[in-house]
């Protein structure tokens, strides 16, 4: 049945706007995650003034970050000064353009639940990972610092290294499920509920070690934020950025840390199916049944940003040296090593052709 | 409904601003980022005529009409310009080096 | 619909080359260069090669622009002073492109009926596994081949940029 265009044109307009501003409250809410979970593990309670248990300290934040002076150095490029953190933004959030966050229902012929399901929808994460490079590598040359400079081209170099270890890690998922649309990926790991997922049925966890290794490294989130962190480089590429461009890289990193969970949930522990498989009998209406599955994915992306958090507060830093020799000589052949396994283990189970 | 010869003529157009860009600029990486635009105008030409050969095809036999032959060569020709663009950088990397200058009028010498 | 999408992105394409060719400063040389080669992928996408255009933001605008812009950074490289080249380049070379460019684009125009036209047909979209399944049975020695002189590229890089000590 043929969806007029004006039709398809307003529900994916709702649908935009839905996952955005849902994507950037959740943002908010992230950070303030991140401060209550690193305070409980360093023995104290996090922000807890602003509202009951600190909740609307996010609110507070975004406040201070508006109010405050919006510094431009004389000597910055600026085109390019202000045109960094937009790519960096903008790459964060195109990501969740083609992430299914529930099960395949449609209104009117049009997806509810994925804003555009693309043939490729995989190849495009990895296109937008691969451009977001363009934001760390021009703020620190428009800022016309030695120090942003070095600190940029040092995250640039960490996040073009692991991003071949990322891309190598996914080869293994995509072939148990012959294709890189995203839905096919998921519909592969439906039929028995935990088991057939890709971390335990598809026998893909070292591969998934291997994504959420690199993933940290490509968000530039700890242990390997050497390029950012604050004792070092005098806070590395952004610097010279204060108040809202600020934010904006700020926000792009952790819209980042919630994309990387929604793609280990969909490619590893089966996106939006519930563990239970067929095993509980099915309750409810159409709305329950199309909420639920939308409840698991965001308990899912929840455990990974909790995970992403209890990595934080506990492990040390890596040094330069140190994260470039783990990338290049540990991850990228362990990542083909694991292609190789799994393609054997694909050509022997299936009947000879 | 865009008629192909429409793709051929704009990857002419990127290809002749390709040359254009080769003959008047005068520094070295300008010109190397002119010939890989001349690549991917290529490449348009390539993707368009594999577009035009399935259409044709199609019109022959309904059941199995796609040619991919176009975009194998426009794989191939990536990676060999990925190739060629690692090592033409180094190559600049080791000029800058010996004459201190990107100016591609002051390194036409062997000798200085 | 179909040619409203091709005249934006072609015209960014023309827009972002004339860019290259018109800027000063190397670095929007190559910030032009990466809007070409995305709107090309935009283009291919519009052709049905949905794999092609994957592999050109990835591989064109994702990695080789991002070499290319480490270089410039790196190395400094100022604003261009104006010297001037060869005058035969001038003479004929840009007579010759001309020329080229109005033969090619007459005999492309005047044919354009039996070039056929392009829609967003999905009976047209190639997917991966076409390719794949060309590329890992005919092509199997030059897909293998690629790889080997990307290894050779790699170590030619590696030894040609590195410091004498």
């Amino acid at each position: 049945m043929e969806t007029g265009f004006l039709t398809f044109f307003l529900i994916n307009l709702a649908k935009v706007i839905v996952v955005v501003v849902i994507t950037l409250m959740s943002v908010a809410y992230t950070v303030l995650l991140e401060r209550k979970l690193v305070g409980r593990i360093q023995n104290r309670w996090g922000p807890s003034r602003v509202g009951p248990f600190g909740l609307l300290q996010p609110l507070v934040d975004g406040a201070k970050l508006f109010l405050k002076e919006d510094l431009m150095p004389e000597a910055v490029y600026r085109p390019l000064y202000i045109l960094a953190p937009m790519i960096a933004l903008s790459c964060a959030l195109m990501s969740v353009a083609v992430v299914p966050f529930g099960a395949d229902v449609k209104w009117h012929g049009v997806d509810l639940f994925q804003i555009a399901d693309l043939n490729i929808g995989l190849l495009i994460i990895l296109g937008i990972t691969s451009i977001g490079v363009y934001g760390i590598a021009l703020s620190g040359w428009s800022s016309n610092n030695k120090y942003s400079l070095l600190g940029s081209l040092r995250a640039s170099a960490q996040v073009i290294s692991y991003e071949l270890a990322l891309g190598l890690s996914l080869v293994g998922v995509v072939m148990r499920a012959g294709s890189l649309r995203l839905r096919d990926i998921v519909g592969v790991q439906a039929p028995h509920g935990l088991l057939s997922w890709n971390f335990f049925g598809g026998f893909q966890f070292v591969a998934f070690f291997i994504y959420l290794m690199a993933a940290y490294a490509e968000t530039n989130r700890s242990p390997f934020d050497l390029p950012e962190a604050e004792s070092e480089l005098t806070a590395g590429y952004h610097t010279e950025y204060s108040s809202m461009k600020f934010a904006m890289f700020f926000m792009a990193e952790y819209a980042n840390m919630i994309t990387v969970g929604c793609v280990a949930t969909l490619l590893f522990f089966g996106g939006w199916t519930s563990p239970f498989g067929n095993l509980l009998p099915t309750f409810g209406g159409i709305f329950v049944q199309s909420l639920l599955p939308v409840f698991w994915f965001v308990a899912k992306v929840f455990a990974f940003l909790f995970l992403y958090v209890w990595v934080r507060g506990t492990l040390p830093r890596f040094r330069y040296d140190q994260l470039m020799g783990f990338g290049w000589r540990f991850l990228m052949p362990l990542a083909i090593a694991n292609i190789v396994v799994t393609g054997l283990w694909m050509g022997l189970r299936l009947p000879m052709q | 409904m865009v008629p192909i010869a429409y793709y051929l003529v704009l990857s002419g157009i990127l290809f002749s601003i390709g040359v254009a860009a080769f003959l008047i600029k005068r520094n070295i990486i300008t010109v190397f980022m002119s010939i890989e635009l001349m690549l991917n105008a290529v490449n348009l030409t390539f993707v368009a005529f594999s577009r035009y050969w399935s259409q044709a095809q199609y019109r022959l036999n309904p059941t199995n009409y796609l040619q991919v032959n176009g975009q194998i060569f426009v794989f191939f020709v990536m990676v060999v310009a990925a190739a060629e663009a690692a090592v033409g950088l180094a190559i600049i990397i080791a000029i800058f080096r010996a004459r201190n200058t990107l100016n591609v009028d002051q390194i036409d010498l062997m000798k200085l | 619909m179909h040619l409203a999408l091709f005249i934006i992105f072609g015209g960014l394409c023309v827009a972002g080359a004339l860019n290259l060719l018109l800027q000063r400063h190397p670095i929007n040389s190559a910030l032009s260069l990466i809007v070409v080669m995305s709107s090309l992928a935009v283009l291919y996408l519009l052709l049905g090669a949905e794999f092609l255009a994957a592999a050109q933001v990835i591989v064109y605008s994702g990695a080789i622009m991002v070499l290319f812009t480490f270089v410039i950074m790196l190395l400094n490289a100022g604003k261009e002073e104006r010297t001037h080249g060869s005058k035969m380049a001038y003479v004929a070379g840009f007579p010759g492109a001309a020329i080229l460019l109005s033969l090619l684009t007459y005999i492309f125009l005047s044919h354009r009926a039996a070039f056929d036209q392009a829609g967003l047909d999905d009976k047209f979209v190639t997917g991966t596994s076409a390719l794949s399944a060309v590329l890992f049975s005919h092509l199997l020695l030059p897909f293998e081949v690629t790889s080997v002189l990307i290894l050779i590229a790699i170590l030619g890089a590696v030894a040609l940029a590195r410091k004498e000590h």
